[in-house]
């Protein structure tokens, strides 16, 4: 090999430059991609309580109660001898209905859906009925919601014996 | 007089009324496009404004915050609409007397440079926009509430005044198709436009005559399919998103009988007078077969036999079917086969069908207010709502 050429790349030398270069671009690539992509998960992660102890059955009064809903967003409904859970959350596009006891419904601010206190939907464009949660009595007789599991009407799961208490 | 208006800003009546004033405007295009007419009707408009603005109720709607965006539209788009039909009309007299457009006449079609001509034109209408935004900050306050709280909603929760059209939509249809398919469409359906609208006429220069169909559909989407839509939105729905008449109070307890009933409860419960079959593709079936015709109608409309029906109709010289332009409309109709062998079937289906979607819209809220339809077809079980 001649003085010339030395000086210059041959051919396998800039495979050998080309293959280490192209490794570190696609490795820097991909630790770019990776640290976007654990950017978009939060550091710390706001996660509501998803049960919660309900008071006893005495505590209630035949009828709607809001206490638990600014909390946790349930409404409490005692009438012909069941409680039940019902969630807050229309059916139509997740809004929060309000308890009118005037006029004995819930109403939902956002498209005027309307339900029964038994959370069965009557006007506007609601598809479908209010949601049940799970609702069930510890050991010291206390009232225990568990928002993990839900009960829907439509799917004929409301017979179930969690979705409601017999009081 | 008070209670009038309310009566008739009902959606049911006001709808019907809009539709009707809509298409007076575009059968008389050559009336309301003069000088005359717009010194006439802003006069009188200012007037009834006036009028209206001594009502409290009313004053306190339009001076929310939140809705002097809307009452700056009307006044735009009230303007801009006559000075395209002032355009147009001035256009059309020339084209029929055998001349050019105004904008093709020699002195209109002098080329300048960009710069400066462009650029200072550019150049204050950004100074005059900011100097109105910042007029607009400093009056009035934006409307801020308290706090973002997951288990309340301000009564009534509206959403921004762009977006009130499509929430006054989902009172009539399920969330998937008034949030996501027909606003979808509607997307798409201004993206297909140059590519369905080959008419090389009207380009460069306002008409109507030569491209009554494309004008006339574009603007009632436009102007009452969405502009309507949103100020029925903003102006006349209040709490619980009950409907409200411009003098009226908004009284929280505002009782309204809206018992909606699917079309399923109506074919098995009222008319065979039966409970609901456990099946739901059988209990759901009248809706699934309506909707199915309903979609077939584009197809329907391309069979020759239909044609020659719709060609006699079209030429029939009663009056009324005439001037209420049921006549015209068939006569439309007839000149489909034209129309494909012109375009093609592609094209033809992909308009039609626009179309036909559009009409949904109006279709399901006549139903709605006539029959308290809730939704033909209801599955949700599947969450699958029409």
């Amino acid at each position: 090999m001649s003085e010339v050429t030395r000086n210059k790349l041959n051919r396998r030398e800039f495979f050998s430059y080309l293959s280490v270069g192209w490794i570190a671009f696609t490795a820097a690539c991909a630790g770019l991609a990776g640290m976007a992509f654990r950017f978009s998960y939060p550091n710390v992660n706001f996660e509501p309580e998803m049960d919660f102890i309900a008071g006893r059955i005495e505590d209630y009064e035949e009828g709607v109660d809001e206490r638990w809903k600014n909390g946790f967003g349930v409404w409490m409904v005692k009438e012909e001898g069941k409680l039940v859970a019902l969630s807050n959350i229309c059916t139509h596009l997740g809004c929060v209905p309000n308890w009118m006891p005037a006029e004995l419904k819930f109403k939902c601010p956002c498209h005027g859906s309307g339900y029964y206190t038994s959370g069965i939907n009557f006007e506007g464009p609601a598809p479908r009925p209010l949601e049940r949660y799970k609702i069930g009595l510890t050991p010291e007789g206390t009232i225990k919601v568990d928002k993990t599991k839900l009960y829907r009407y439509e799917k004929g799961q409301w017979d179930n014996p969690n979705s409601f208490l017999s009081v | 007089m008070k209670e009038l208006i309310n009566y008739l800003a009902d959606p049911i009546r006001s709808f019907p009324i809009t539709c009707v004033l809509y298409f007076l405007m575009m059968k008389y295009y050559k009336v309301v496009g003069t000088k005359k007419f717009a010194w006439i009707a802003g006069t009188l408009f200012f007037i009834t404004a006036g009028m209206f603005a001594m009502d409290p109720n009313f004053w306190l709607i339009i001076t929310w915050p939140d809705n002097i965006p809307i009452s700056i539209l009307i006044l735009s788009v009230g303007f801009l609409t006559w000075f395209t039909l002032y355009k147009c009309a001035e256009n059309d007299k020339r084209i029929e007397a055998g001349e050019c457009p105004i904008e093709a006449l020699p002195e209109n079609r002098e080329k300048v440079w960009a710069w400066p001509n462009l650029v200072y034109t550019e150049l204050f209408a950004i100074i005059a926009g900011t100097a109105f935004l910042i007029a607009w900050g400093i009056l009035f306050d934006a409307p801020l509430e308290e706090p973002a709280n997951p288990t309340w909603a301000p009564n009534p929760a509206k959403a921004p005044w762009y977006f009130l059209g499509l929430q006054e939509m989902l009172v009539y249809f399920d969330p998937w198709m008034a949030g996501v398919v027909l606003p979808g469409l509607i997307l798409v359906g201004l993206i297909a436009i140059p590519y369905i609208d080959t008419n090389p006429k009207g380009n460069g220069y306002y008409t109507f005559t030569e491209r009554k169909m494309a004008v006339s559909m574009f603007m009632f989407g436009w102007l009452v399919l969405w502009l309507y839509l949103i100020i029925v939105g903003t102006f006349l729905r209040g709490p619980n998103w009950t409907f409200y008449g411009p003098f009226e109070f908004w009284d929280f307890h505002k009782v309204v009988a809206e018992y909606n009933v699917n079309l399923s409860e109506f074919f098995w419960v009222f008319g065979l007078k039966q409970a609901l079959p456990g099946n739901l593709i059988i209990r759901e079936l009248p809706g699934i077969i309506l909707t199915i015709l309903y979609m077939g109608i584009p197809v329907a409309l391309t069979f020759n036999s239909l044609n020659a029906i719709f060609q006699s109709i079209g030429e029939s010289k009663n009056k009324f079917l005439n001037i209420t332009m049921i006549a015209p409309a068939f006569k439309c109709l007839a000149g489909i086969p034209a129309f494909i062998e012109k375009t093609g079937y592609i094209r033809y289906y992909i308009y039609v069908y626009l179309a036909v979607i559009m009409a949904m819209l109006p279709v399901k809220m006549v139903l709605r207010w006539l029959f308290s339809l809730k939704y033909i077809i209801a599955l949700p079980e599947w969450e699958l709502n029409l």
